[in-house]
Formats: structure tokens, C-alpha cells, sequence
């Protein structure tokens, strides 16, 4: 459902975005490097479990204690070139990296924010298993900055500087595998004031923050280097942030998904009041009924299935007054999927509810029997949940939907949710409050100083960069714009600063057309090699030794062995310096000679076909140019 | 360390103390939030405070700066965890804190970790102890174990001693791991012909953390403590996984890593046995009978030094421990050996009436000064090889053995070089090492 801005804004919609960018840096805390790890050599697994602490404030975190619920076993992968000690936890952390110190600040000062005099590290309770430590290190580095876009202005609340988290692997049952990774990859947080208006405007802004970031060539390009959360509300509902948005096309999609979710709880609720549903209602009926002896014989799949496990049990819970209310596609009613989310927690698939009733191999008998022994009546507005589980697992996700019912009586619970790829978004944990975060004691305050922000290295904006490509390279805008905003302009300024000095179109075209159709027939080169590679062919190339159509046939060679330039050169079939005047005569007097009847009859009008045949003998071997005006006055000779 | 200086001054004349709600207005900026405590590596001009939004932000005041008080700080919320009670007869276990990391507990306003001071802080990581055992808690000390002495080895001792007589089946000994080991040794050579196990643990990582391996350790110990086992063990993590629990001999154990959870090894011993979950499995090598009577022999003489050997060491060194020791354990290189300016200095101590044993510094194996003309010597002019007892626990049975013999030094020889409590292996054996639970390679199989 695509609204438009004043829909919106009777809604009262209110967008915040937290963007979170990879440093290309050391990890934060140690000294491995910021990279991934494919494959399992070397990799050694260690099982770890996590227990919910008291927050600093003395309460156990609401999000942490719903994760503990799970007594998850997590496997951690430490990866041998990209992990150590202190990802595993079994190390405290080093000081803080400093280059990514001053990248933040750079960023910081870019981003007009106000930095605060001494930088001091916390822990965030995460007990998903994503941080070994089942924290996350984060420290508020500047506050108050701005981002301007067409759209108008946008207030930057915070700019931290936190760690990366394990990278999930594997989800398995009541297991989860993380690699380590990840784990301490430095993170710019980037945070903006909860004041957009239109999906349209959260992803221009996004977009002007993201440009920012990679002024500073310091951070991380590529899927997954950098996350968007964003942070949701319209009235009368509440802010839920959806973690973990990689694609920025997707967030309009995701915030308007999100409205429509608010808007169907909030028409829950009011239906909920109007059914006079309490929360004491709810909590009176919450008892955990084992309706076991109802599905022995039961022809779903599922139910069978879920009993053969040592332990299950089929039970059940009322939910009173909730009929129609859990699915109804006609006014886009959800609150089942809701419930199922929270049942998740405790570690079982999903849960049955009467809206989807009989169905799933459930049949009417059985449904009917349900409401006989939970002694509720089949033709009132009630409906029921149930799981087959372990038992003590099955228990502990009835008590999250019982849980999850309440909530329905506030509308739009606070919590955060997991962006999926189809722009939806799914249950994680509720909202963390403050109380989450408590001084990480092992890392020390690090004051900011005059001499740290004189130091820092000054910071070119991509459009300062296009205007002195376009001035000093004579590239024109497109091309430069492209160069730049495609990232090839470190590669671009490595070529024209030396071997391809004073050729800036050449190499902008190699890279921006040449490149991409070889990329086409499999010939890639690794972006670390290519510098060395270009370098020489376009040196050579401004030699004359192979026109430019010759540049694609020796990089081509390259990938087919050739060790250097002279090495490709030849094996391209370019000779040792490309054919030089008397050859290219020689070659088209051959062609020439061979078409006297053609040439005859056609006299200066058969010079188009007949450079097709000399260009096929000559391409790359000389300079279309010159190939050109050769066989031109040669057929104007000829012809007279 | 407090705030000094115009902090210490622009928070004295707010009225204001740590965990008030104070705002803050400098040149630069304004800001709202909870006075934090001063860090020890904060500069000192740096005020710290929580924001709404639970960060810390250290901010920098002048004499300019504008600092009022706006709340009171809020009296700390903390729940106490219910503990869980079980049913039935439940074995009485004694739980004796001496302080460390396993028995410390976070200041939630400050985020500092401190020293349980009561018997429900002790239990506070594992409130569900309660279900398997009948707790007795009881806080013998509340240090950090570098400051452990002979004195609360001993006061330790006696509690273990007491416990045993009320009808404890074992206890635990909590405890902070830097000086475990040694207090484990200690406790070994005190306690003869023991009821029950005694059970040293502590923990690695603090208990504010999630991934804290205190909850697990205590878990174990407690199980260890309700075993058949009748000697004094360190109980810590096998691996660096949450899987297995060691069960090492408190003589043979020393701590081998500054952090990880797996720091603890038994040198020249296999373990005794291991806990995983609720199941405890025990060596034939460890002791479960004991025939004499129960007797405490509490008695220490501190007049003992450790030494190490090292290239280019200092005779002075030397000479100004022998002064004051009544014996040294000199850890030497190799198979117990020591540089040739200081054998004349030996020499002489050994003279003047002092005892000197000889351990090894590569703790692995055992001393042999029969094999090198340099170990031949010492041996002559009587230096007492220490076979393969550690360094340090050679030094806690030096003490040990001449509190015994107060005035016959002899007998405390002849006791230093019998066993007495598993200290003195007659055999080291080539898997040793081989029954550390090693985290998994991936796709490898474990032990």
C-alpha cells in the first residue's frame, strides 16, 4: 500500500534512521583485520551459553531476559587470520583503535556535530549471542550534527563509535552458530533525530549520510558494510526499530510496511476495548492447559511429528475474546503472526491458532474438542493458540503469547524487529531501554584533544572530487561523477598520478566502459593487482604502441598468463611496437588488390565495406585514425 | 579516585554527589544526566555523565562552568533474586567466600565491580544453588586474592574444619584466581583426613557479564562438593567452551593463563575427574577414603621465600632474601640448576643454618640434580631437590613443613620431601595434558 505524504502526515508518521558503516580499519579492540573468513580450516568451535545480568539500574533488561529465555547453546567459530583472544572473550580488550578513532572524528566534523571532550566505552546488554561478552561496546562520540538534502534538513542526535557483531552462520534447534569474524569490525553509528515524514525523504537522507561516510575512504564498500535500522512510529502507536536494513532501496518499502502493521494493532486494540478485553481478563485465563491427549491421533504432519521427540507435549492457552483478530485478511488483521513471533523465543517453530482453524491436517472434531476441554465456547469471539514442543520449552512459548495477547490491549508494543529481504520484518526482542548499558570498565576514557582534531586528515566531498576530476582531468561530468561515485576514484588518481599521467579520459574510459564489457567474457582482475596492471598498458598505449582498441586484447592477455607488458603486447598479437606505417600500407595494399572489380564499380563509395575488411586485419595493430586516412588516400589513388 | 580540583570544587558547591541528576552548561554545550564516578584514567578536568540514553559522556568543565543539581540520586533498585528452595533432604554445603572476581558483584550505578560482602551477595550469581543443597553461607574475607596471607588460609582452614564438624557434606571455597592455587596447596597440607571434599573455585570473567563463567564454576563446584570426593580440589572450566568443568588436585594445579576461562592446569597430574552438567565423573586416582581422624594442622612459618633464577641475577637479591627467610625454594632452570655466582652464596646460607629446595621453572617434570655436575654440587652442600611439585606449591609446603617443625629443621626437610597430599607424583605420564577438554576444531571430534 503506497500512501502519500499527506496520508502520512494524518498519521503522524515519524521516521529515525540509525546508519551503521564498516571501517576499513583494524577491529576496534585488537589487532585482526576487518575482513571475512570463508571456509572451515584452521576454524575451532567453542559452546558457550549467556545468562540475562541486572542493568545498571538494577532491573534484568526486558530484551535480555527474553533471549535468555531461549538458554540458547551458542557455538562460536574463531576464525584463524581474522580472530583472537578478545573476540572469543577470553581476552580483555586492547585500547581503542585510534585510526578508527579519528575516522569517527573526521566523520564527526563533517557532519557539523558537537563532540564531546572525553570518549568513554559501554556495554550493551545483547544476549542473543551475537557478542561473546553478551555486550556490545559502544561510546557516544558527537552529538547534535545535520544532514541536508533537497528535502530539507535533518538533526543528527548521536554519533558513535561501537563493534561490530559475530556474523550468524546457522540457526539450529535451540543452537546457533556464530563466526567470529565480524565480531569488532569498528562501526560508525550514525543516528538522526526521529523527524522524517515520507519513506522517500528516510531514503534521501540515508543516501546524503551514506556519501559522507565514504568521503572519508576509510570505510567498508560492498553488500553488508553497511546497515540501516529504522525507527518507526505514527500516533498513538509506539517507535519500533527494524534492525538490519543492508539494501537502501528497500526502506521506503519497509517503513511503509511498517505503517500499515501500526495502523492494523492500533485497530486491534480498539476492537479488543470494544469486546471489553482486560489485561486482568487475559492474565485470569492464562493457564497452560496439556491438550495432548486431543492430537494422539492426528493426521498433521506437523503435530505428529513434533510428538515423536522425547517430552513433547500438545498444550494450549486461551485467548479470550481474540476471534478474528489473529488472521483476517480482509482488514489486514495479523496479531497471530505477532504471537508466533514472541513463541519463537522459546525455541519452537511457530504456534496453531483457531483463526487458521481447523487446517494444517487439524480437523474440525478436534478443533471443537480444543474448545470443549479448554471450556470455552466454539460460537463466542474466543480463540486459542497451541504448540507441540518439549514440554518446558512448549510452556515457556505459551507464556510469550500470553505475553504478546496483553500487549495487544497497548496497541503497538515497543520493540525491535528484523528487516527481511521481502521489505516485512520480524520479532527480535523488545525495546532495550537505557538501563541496558552500564561503563565498559576494560576499555579506558580516551579524551579528545586539540592536537587530535588539527591532526585530522582533511576530508575532499564527493562533489569538491567530481569538480577537480572535471578541471584537472578533463573528464567530463558524467564520466567523473561515475569514477567517483562508482569508488574508482582511488584507482583513477593511482593511474593518472603516474604511469597514465596527462590521460585521464583514456583511463576513465578503461575503467569505465573497457573494464565492465571484459567483465562480460569472464575476464576479471582482482582491484588490488589492477593499478599495476593498467598502469603499464595505458603507459603503453600513449606510446603508440597499440591503439586503443588494443588496450582490451592486451589486458586480455594478462588473463591469459602474460607476465608483463611486453609479454602481453606480443602475445596479443600487437608485435613488438604494433604495425608501423609501411606495414599498415602493406596490409591494405594486400586488401586492395584483392578487390580491384569491387573498387571499379563502387570507386569511393566501397571505402565503407572495405574497412570493415582492413580494420578486421588492423584492429589493434595501429590507430583507427590512422588506418583510416591510409586507406582513404590509398582508394582515392587508386580510384583516379 | 574521586574528582578533583573544578570538578571536585563545581560539584561540592551544586551540593551535589555521585548518582545526583545535575546539569552541566560549559562555552560548548549543555547537557543533563547522572554524575558518574570519577575514572581512574579520566583526565582531570573531565566530569562524567549518563545520559537518557544510557552513554556516559565525559565532559570537560572550566571554572565558568555552570553545574546544578537537579535530583537526588535514585536509591538503587536492585531485586533481590528469589532463591529457589528444593525439596526434600538436602545435603548441607558450606560456602566460604574470600573475595575475587567469583564473589564480586556490580555496583549498578557505577558499573565498578566490587567484593560480596555478605552471605547473600555470595549466592547472588546463583540463586538456584538452592535447589540441589542446603546452602550455608559464610564471608571469611573480601579480598582481592593478590592480598591473600597465611592468616586467611588459616581462618579459612578453621572454617572449613568447623563447617565438617556442624554437619556440612562438603564445601566450597570461593575465590579469586590469581592466588588459587597457592591457597588450594594450603589448605591441602592443613586439612588431614578429610569428610568430604573441599572445593576451590572461582571465575574468570565478572559476574556482570553475561558470558561470565562464575554461575557455571559455582554450578559445578557445588556438585563437586556434594560428591564422594575426601580431598581439597580446584573446580574450574576444562576448555574454553561451557561444557566441561575440571576437577583438579590442589597441589598439582596452577593457574597457566592471565585470562582465559581455561587458565587452570594440572602440571605433572592427571585431572581427577570432571563435571558436565549435572553429572560429575571421578578418577580411581582421587581420594575417597580416609581412615585417621580428622585434624587440622594450621600451623605456618612465613620465614619462607620463592625465588627464580635468571640470567645475570643479583648475589644482593640473593643475600637480602636469605636474611630474612628462615627457607627459600629457589625455581631454577632445567632440571634444577642455578648460575655459578650464586652457588657460593647458597652455599654460605646453607652454612648460616638456612634451608634451601631446589623446583624447576619449567614446572613440567621434575628436579634432577644428579644428571649435571652443577646440580651434583648444590645437592652436596645440601640443597633439598624438590622432585615435581610446583614452585609454588614447594614454597606453600616449605612454610607449611618448618610451621610444623618450628625448631627442628631436619624434620621440616623430612616433611617437605614426603607426600602429603598428592603434592609428589611418582610418575608423570607421556598424555599428560591430553585430558584438557580442547575447544573443538570444527568438524573434528571431541575427546
Amino acid at each position: 500500500m503506497i500512501r502519500q505524504q499527506p496520508e502520512y502526515d494524518a498519521l503522524g508518521l515519524k521516521v529515525g534512521l540509525e546508519i551503521h558503516q564498516q571501517l576499513e580499519t583494524m577491529k576496534l579492540f585488537c589487532n585482526c583485520p576487518s575482513e571475512l573468513e570463508e571456509g572451515d580450516d584452521g576454524v575451532i568451535e567453542t559452546v558457550r551459553y549467556l545468562r540475562p545480568v541486572q542493568s545498571e539500574m538494577g532491573d534484568v533488561d526486558a530484551a535480555a531476559l527474553a533471549e535468555a529465555r531461549k538458554r540458547l547453546r551458542i557455538i562460536y567459530q574463531s576464525t584463524p587470520t581474522t580472530s583472537c583472544l578478545v573476540e572469543l572473550d577470553e581476552e580483555p580488550p586492547h585500547p581503542v583503535n585510534p585510526m578508527a578513532l579519528e575516522t569517527v572524528l573526521m566523520v564527526a566534523k563533517l557532519l557539523g556535530a558537537r563532540l564531546v571532550d572525553e570518549v568513554d566505552f559501554m556495554r550493551k546488554i545483547v544476549v542473543d549471542g551475537s557478542n561473546t561478552g553478551g555486550f556490545q561496546r559502544t561510546a557516544l562520540v558527537a552529538t547534535e550534527g545535520k544532514v541536508r538534502t533537497e528535502m530539507g534538513e535533518v538533526g543528527l542526535q548521536t554519533i558513535c563509535l561501537e563493534e561490530d557483531a559475530a556474523r550468524k552462520m546457522e540457526d539450529r534447534e535451540g543452537e546457533v552458530v556464530y563466526r567470529l569474524d565480524r565480531l569488532g569490525i569498528p562501526l560508525i553509528e550514525v543516528a538522526t533525530e526521529p523527524s522524517m515524514r515520507t519513506p522517500p525523504q528516510v531514503r534521501e537522507v540515508a543516501e546524503a549520510i551514506g556519501m559522507m561516510l565514504r568521503a572519508t575512504r576509510r570505510v567498508k564498500r560492498g553488500l553488508g558494510t553497511i546497515r540501516q535500522d529504522v525507527n518507526v512510529s505514527i500516533r498513538d502507536g509506539a517507535r519500533v526499530e527494524i534492525k538490519g536494513v543492508q539494501v537502501l532501496r528497500m526502506i521506503g518499502t519497509i517503513v511503509e510496511t511498517e505503517v500499515a502493521r501500526q495502523v492494523s494493532l492500533l485497530d486491534i486494540r480498539r476492537k479488543l476495548a470494544s469486546r471489553g478485553i482486560t489485561k486482568q481478563s487475559i492474565e485470569k485465563d492464562s493457564a497452560v492447559v496439556d491438550l495432548t491427549d486431543i492430537f494422539k491421533d492426528c493426521q498433521s504432519k506437523v503435530i505428529r511429528k513434533g510428538l515423536e521427540k522425547k517430552g513433547s507435549k500438545v498444550l494450549g492457552v486461551r485467548l479470550k475474546g481474540f476471534k478474528g483478530l489473529l488472521k483476517n485478511e480482509n482488514e489486514g488483521l495479523k496479531l497471530g503472526g505477532e504471537l508466533s513471533g514472541y513463541a519463537k523465543l522459546a525455541g519452537v517453530k511457530g504456534i496453531f491458532h483457531t483463526d487458521e482453524l481447523p487446517g494444517y491436517g487439524i480437523t474440525d472434531k478436534e478443533v471443537a474438542a480444543v474448545f470443549a476441554a479448554l471450556k470455552m465456547d466454539h460460537n463466542k469471539e474466543d480463540a486459542w493458540a497451541i504448540v507441540v514442543e518439549e514440554e518446558q520449552r512448549a510452556h515457556a512459548a505459551l507464556e510469550l503469547v500470553i505475553m504478546r495477547a496483553a500487549l495487544a490491549l497497548e496497541g503497538v508494543p515497543k520493540e525491535v524487529r528484523r528487516a527481511l529481504e521481502d521489505g516485512t520484518s520480524e520479532y527480535m526482542r523488545p525495546m532495550p531501554g537505557a538501563a541496558r548499558m552500564y561503563p565498559e570498565t576494560d576499555v579506558p576514557p580516551e579524551t579528545i584533544t586539540e592536537q587530535m582534531m588539527k591532526a585530522l586528515p582533511d576530508v575532499e566531498l564527493y562533489e569538491e572530487r567530481i569538480a577537480r576530476f572535471m578541471k584537472k582531468h578533463e573528464l567530463n561530468e558524467e564520466m567523473a561523477t561515475q569514477i567517483v561515485k562508482g569508488g574508482m576514484d582511488d584507482t583513477f588518481e593511482e593511474l593518472v598520478g603516474g604511469p597514465a599521467k596527462g590521460m585521464g579520459k583514456v583511463t576513465a574510459a578503461t575503467l569505465l566502459n573497457t573494464l565492465p564489457e571484459l567483465e562480460k567474457e569472464n575476464v576479471v582482475f582482482d582491484p588490488v593487482d589492477l593499478p599495476k596492471i593498467l598502469g603499464p598498458v595505458i603507459h603503453a598505449h600513449g606510446q603508440g604502441r597499440f591503439s586503443k582498441e588494443g588496450i582490451a586484447k592486451v589486458l586480455r592477455a594478462y588473463k591469459m598468463g602474460a607476465k608483463d607488458i611486453e609479454g602481453a603486447i606480443k602475445m596479443a598479437g600487437l608485435g613488438g611496437g604494433g604495425a608501423d606505417k609501411t606495414q599498415v600500407e602493406a596490409a591494405i595494399a594486400k586488401i586492395l588488390d584483392g578487390r580491384k572489380q569491387f573498387i571499379k564499380e563502387n570507386g569511393m563509395k566501397a571505402l565503407k565495406p572495405l574497412m570493415g575488411a582492413v580494420m578486421e586485419e588492423l584492429r589493434g595493430k595501429a590507430e583507427g585514425q590512422v588506418i583510416n586516412e591510409t586507406l582513404k588516400r590509398m582508394l582515392e589513388e587508386r580510384v583516379e | 579516585m574521586p574528582y578533583t580540583g573544578i570538578p571536585l570544587t563545581l560539584i561540592e558547591e551544586a551540593g551535589a554527589k555521585e548518582g545526583d541528576r545535575i546539569s552541566l552548561k560549559t562555552k560548548d554545550r549543555t547537557a543533563e544526566g547522572v554524575l558518574m564516578p570519577h575514572h581512574d584514567f579520566s583526565g582531570t578536568a573531565i566530569i562524567t555523565l549518563k545520559l537518557d540514553t544510557g552513554y556516559n559522556m565525559g565532559i570537560k568543565v572550566a571554572a565558568d562552568t555552570i553545574l546544578k543539581k537537579i535530583a537526588d540520586a535514585k536509591p538503587p533498585s536492585v531485586k533481590p533474586v528469589p532463591k529457589a528452595v528444593g525439596k526434600g533432604d538436602r545435603p548441607i554445603i558450606a560456602f566460604l567466600s574470600t573475595g575475587g572476581t567469583i564473589a564480586s558483584y556490580v555496583d549498578y550505578r557505577t558499573g565498578a565491580v566490587h567484593p560480596a560482602r555478605s552471605s547473600e551477595d555470595l549466592l547472588f550469581a546463583n540463586p538456584d544453588i538452592g535447589t540441589i543443597c542446603e546452602p550455608r553461607a559464610e564471608v571469611i574475607a573480601s579480598i582481592l586474592s593478590e592480598d591473600m596471607t597465611p592468616d586467611i588460609w588459616k581462618k579459612t582452614a578453621e572454617a572449613v574444619k568447623k563447617a565438617f564438624d556442624g554437619g556440612a557434606k562438603g564445601v566450597v571455597v570461593t575465590h579469586g584466581t590469581d592466588t588459587m592455587g597457592y591457597t588450594a596447596a594450603a589448605l591441602a597440607f592443613m586439612l588431614h583426613n578429610l569428610p568430604g571434599p573441599v572445593v576451590l573455585v572461582g571465575s574468570q570473567r565478572s559476574s556482570d557479564r553475561p558470558s561470565s563463567d562464575a554461575a557455571l564454576n559455582l554450578a559445578a563446584a557445588t556438585r563437586v562438593a556434594m560428591s564422594p570426593l575426601k580431598e581439597v580440589v580446584v573446580v574450574m572450566h576444562a576448555s574454553m567452551s561451557d561444557t566441561r568443568i575440571a576437577i583438579h588436585r590442589a597441589t598439582k594445579v596452577r593457574k597457566m593463563h592471565s585470562s582465559r576461562r581455561d587458565a587452570f592446569q594440572s602440571v605433572n597430574a592427571p585431572i581427577l575427574g570432571f563435571v558436565e552438567g549435572d553429572d560429575v565423573c571421578i578418577s580411581e586416582l582421587a581420594v575417597m577414603e580416609n581412615d585417621g581422624p580428622f585434624t587440622l594442622k594450621p600451623a605456618m612459618d612465613e620465614r619462607a621465600t620463592l625465588l627464580w633464577t635468571h640470567p645475570a641475577m643479583s648475589t644482593q637479591m640473593l643475600d637480602a632474601a636469605f636474611a630474612t627467610s628462615r627457607g627459600i625454594v629457589i625455581a631454577g632452570t632445567g632440571l634444577g640448576h642455578a648460575p655459578e655466582k650464586v652457588i657460593e652464596h647458597i652455599g654460605k646460607a646453607l652454612g648460616a643454618g638456612k634451608i634451601v629446595a631446589m623446583a624447576t621453572q619449567c614446572l613440567h617434570g621434575q628436579v634432577d640434580m644428579k644428571v649435571y655436575s652443577r646440580g651434583r654440587e648444590m645437592m652436596r652442600m645440601g640443597v633439598v631437590p624438590a622432585g615435581d611439585m610446583l614452585p609454588e606449591t614447594a614454597y606453600v609446603k616449605l612454610m607449611w613443613a618448618m610451621g610444623q617443625e618450628p625448631k627442628d629443621d631436619e624434620e621440616a626437610i623430612k616433611l617437605f620431601v614426603t607426600d602429603v597430599a598428592g603434592e609428589l607424583t611418582p610418575m608423570r605420564r607421556p598424555d599428560e595434558g591430553d585430558d584438557r577438554d580442547d575447544d573443538m576444531k570444527k568438524g573434528g571430534e571431541g575427546r
